[in-house]
């Protein structure tokens, strides 16, 4: 008997698989619901098609830049409102029609139309007309002048897509990109191949398969089996340190766009009482949340702001961890004798694990958190919708989301004119430098009232085999651009 | 005979039926909105309301009910909200991993256990008896998703022989199916093995103390000629009780095993689809569930009658 099954076990597995060098397999964590990056919020979607089979007029870059996509150069008027794109001509989508202005006029004309379901309509709403020229020349004009508005047709949200396609976006996304769709097999792989008439440079892997494990233990084995390439974004960092010592592994911590914050309710009593914030300001201790919560892969904020940013300001130390400031503090509020919060948090284990910390943190100034767990729709009903909260921890993902705080209907509850009147200022100015000093301000505005606790930074926990290159160290957006990625070993090869 | 077909097929109908209708007000009650959550944290409340409204969530929920129902009588399960595509096709997509996941598991688990409960009860109080017994005991108090990683970290970290994610696809061919199936198998059957191997030890016990079973040996058969003529078709009859409430559950019940291996199978899907309120996959799928537990409870009805020729003249009465 045992013998029979040794002999089952070994002749199963003899059957292999023959692999080829120039796919790259990729592991995710959650799957996209869809593959249209315009019709839903989850990142998902854009770490699997942005850049690879969906571009936009620009392209954000690993360090965040705008560089050129669909669109070769452009010029902004004196006023800022006006933005003259020139197109790049030969591109085609990948079902053969050709691409020109009339997509963008399309894209765009539906995104910001009456039904569109553009989870950030937002960006397209400051526009006036769209005027083509030519088929390679498109006129944007705006409202007003909004400066961000270059960076936010880079996203996800903003791609071009055909209007014979559109629909079919979802499930057979078809897009201008160096790689097209070929094929999704739900909750197991996605799978690209390279798009031989790119109008750009080709990329040098010829196929990528994404390849879902959920499981963060399952991300490990899979990786140390060899049946996955890289984890951009590893789910696990508590094993992490176990790639550190194996020489054909590579992990590179980076940061993402992702502001962990103890988001608070500013509505409601007694955190509408700005000596309470800073009391919980100063009993939060950070380097605690990120060595327990993350094992040390993150980076601590003081403010909702991206430390990548060229106009980050530190403001870490502007509430430095001091339990008997933040004691003083309680007392000066009259609540010397604490009170109780609930802390309502979402399921990722980085909201989960630092919310453990934090109640025992808010426990020594006498706030006796109770932890509530719930699932994602839950919280998005209760606490985004109806701020029926005292306290949560979410990682705020998309980049460049200071202006939330200014929207007073925001589920923080903060409604500051003085607030509100930096952020219209930057909406309308169009010269960069009075931009930046703005921004600086805004970061130090919501630190100065401790609108939340400011935690860190979520890192991006990038693993890959020994030998590739071109991953992105940072995610400046949520999104895995695999133009530039390649073996080290292959070129080598081929060179012999 | 048909009479008794008539009666169990009545009843199969009514308990769906039934079962529709509690599945439906379930899953009103769950709070949280399907449009909500696919904005995620966007404050876009106009893009959620459109998205309502594309969905068909603005009907009355009795409109909602008879859409649905009489959808499904048609084979018209729905379009996923997440996924925006016929839940029909998604759930059939994962039956092709689930179905043959549960049947590989099953078939393992019948071919342990069947021996090792009929050694242990003919050579009952004897060594074998007690180490193959104390070893089920053990099969049964191990969680199978920790028994998973053990084979994991085994088979594919260290020897490599399994890959340690994954489905092949039945394009690959039957055995890279079979190969990318066996130690999610493995893990899900040797639990089930262990109970199904106790339940035959004690209904082979049960049955060699009957009458007929003196009667043959008295009419000069071994004890062994005894066991395999008469009583293993009357032992089987709880074992069979047994494996069609395994079948069901191992159809939908290995989300861990399946997250673990990376399976795309039945479980993780109705588990997702719950977390991300696609209530439509999640209405269906509760549904096949239910057809499915119905139906292999009639199918071990008329399995009782096959081995059991008493049951089906009582039927006819």
């Amino acid at each position: 008997m045992r013998r029979l099954f040794t002999i089952f076990i070994l002749s199963v597995s003899l059957i292999t698989s023959a692999s080829a060098q120039t796919t790259l397999k990729v592991g995710l964590q959650l799957e996209p619901p869809n593959l249209d990056p315009i019709s839903g919020a989850a990142a998902a979607i854009d770490e699997v098609v942005y850049g690879n089979v969906f571009e936009g007029l620009v392209r954000i870059d690993e360090n965040g830049d705008i560089k050129p996509g669909l669109a070769n150069f452009w010029q902004i008027s004196t006023d800022g409102k006006s933005y003259l794109f020139n197109l790049a001509e030969g591109v085609s989508f990948h079902d053969g029609s050709p691409f020109d202005a009339e997509d963008v006029r399309f894209s765009f004309n539906r995104a910001r139309a009456q039904n569109s379901t553009n989870a950030k309509k937002y960006i397209f709403e400051p526009i006036a007309n769209i005027d083509i020229f030519d088929p390679y020349t498109i006129m944007i004009s705006l409202n007003q002048a909004r400066p961000d508005f270059l960076f936010n047709i880079g996203l996800g949200d903003a791609v071009i897509v055909s209007s014979k396609s559109v629909d079919k976006n979802a499930s057979q996304p078809i897009g201008t990109g160096p790689y097209k769709f070929k094929k999704w097999v739900r909750g197991d792989r996605i799978e690209f191949e390279r798009n031989e008439n790119y109008w750009g440079a080709l990329p040098k892997m010829e196929a990528i398969t994404f390849k879902i494990i959920t499981d963060p233990l399952s991300a490990y084995t899979a990786m140390k089996a060899g049946d996955i390439d890289t984890f951009p974004n590893y789910p696990a960092p508590e094993n992490l340190f176990l790639f550190n010592n194996d020489p054909s592994y590579e992990v590179e911590v980076g940061l993402t766009a992702g502001e962990t914050i103890l988001s608070t309710n500013n509505k409601r009593a007694p955190f509408d009482n700005i000596l309470v914030r800073k009391a919980m300001a100063h009993a939060i201790n950070r380097k605690e949340i990120i060595e327990g919560a993350m094992f040390g892969n993150a980076e601590p904020i003081g403010s909702h702001f991206a430390p990548t940013h060229p106009d980050y300001v530190d403001l870490t130390g502007l509430y430095p961890h001091d339990l008997t400031k933040a004691k003083a503090f309680m007392r000066e509020a009259g609540y010397g004798d604490g009170f109780t919060a609930s802390l309502k948090l979402p399921p990722p284990i980085y909201a989960r694990r630092t919310g453990e910390l934090i109640a025992h943190q808010l426990s020594k100034i006498g706030i006796k958190v109770n932890i509530e767990n719930m699932e994602w729709a839950q919280w998005i009903d209760q606490v985004l919708r109806n701020l029926n909260y005292d306290l949560t921890i979410v990682s705020h993902v998309e980049p460049m989301d200071i202006n939330i705080y200014a929207n007073p209907n925001y589920y923080f509850g903060y409604d500051n004119k003085e607030f509100q009147a930096i952020i219209k200022k930057i909406d309308s100015s169009s010269n960069p430098e009075e931009i930046s000093a703005l921004y600086k301000e805004a970061q130090r505005k919501i630190a100065d009232d401790a609108v939340n606790g400011y935690l860190f930074q979520m890192g991006k926990f990038g693993v890959w085999k020994k030998g590739l290159k071109g991953m992105w160290r940072n995610y400046p957006i949520r999104s895995n651009d695999f133009r530039d990625v390649y073996f080290e070993e292959q070129e080598g090869l081929m060179n012999d | 005979m048909i009479s008794f077909l008539l009666k169990r097929l009545f009843s199969l109908i009514l308990t769906l039926f039934v079962a529709t209708i509690i599945i439906f007000i379930l899953i009103e009650v769950v709070p949280g909105d399907p449009a909500a959550f696919m904005m995620g944290l966007s404050t876009n409340t106009d893009a959620a309301d459109a998205l309502r409204a594309e969905l068909g969530l603005n009907l009355s929920a009795w409109d909602r009910y008879f859409n649905w129902i009489s959808g499904m009588l048609v084979g018209d399960f729905g379009i996923s909200y997440t996924y925006r595509i016929p839940v029909s096709e998604l759930v059939l997509d994962r039956l092709t991993v689930s179905l043959p996941l549960t049947i590989y598991a099953l078939i393992l688990s019948t071919i342990i256990a069947i021996p090792v409960g009929v050694i242990s009860a003919s050579k009952r109080g004897s060594f074998s008896d007690t180490f193959l017994m104390g070893t089920a005991q053990i099969g049964v108090a191990i969680p199978n998703f920790w028994f998973a990683i053990l084979l994991v970290l085994l088979f594919s970290t260290t020897l490599q022989w399994f890959s340690a994610v994954g489905f092949v696809g039945w394009e690959a061919g039957f055995f890279p199916v079979l190969k990318s199936l066996t130690l999610p198998a493995i893990s899900l059957a040797l639990p089930q093995a262990a109970i199904l191997s106790r339940v035959m030890r004690s209904s082979v016990l049960e049955v060699m103390d009957e009458d007929y079973i003196r009667t043959a040996r008295a009419k000069g058969l071994t004890k062994r000629q005894a066991l395999i003529r008469h009583g293993l078709r009357n032992a089987m009859i709880p074992v069979l009780t047994i494996l069609g409430l395994q079948f069901s559950f191992l159809l939908a019940g290995g989300i861990i095993i399946e997250s673990i291996f990376s399976l795309p199978g039945l479980g993780r899907l109705v588990f997702q689809a719950i977390a991300q309120r696609d209530l439509i996959v999640v209405k269906s799928i509760v549904t096949l569930l239910v057809l499915a537990v119905v139906m292999i409870t009639f199918l071990v009805d008329l399995a009782y009658a096959w081995v059991d020729p008493r049951l089906r003249e009582r039927g006819e009465r």
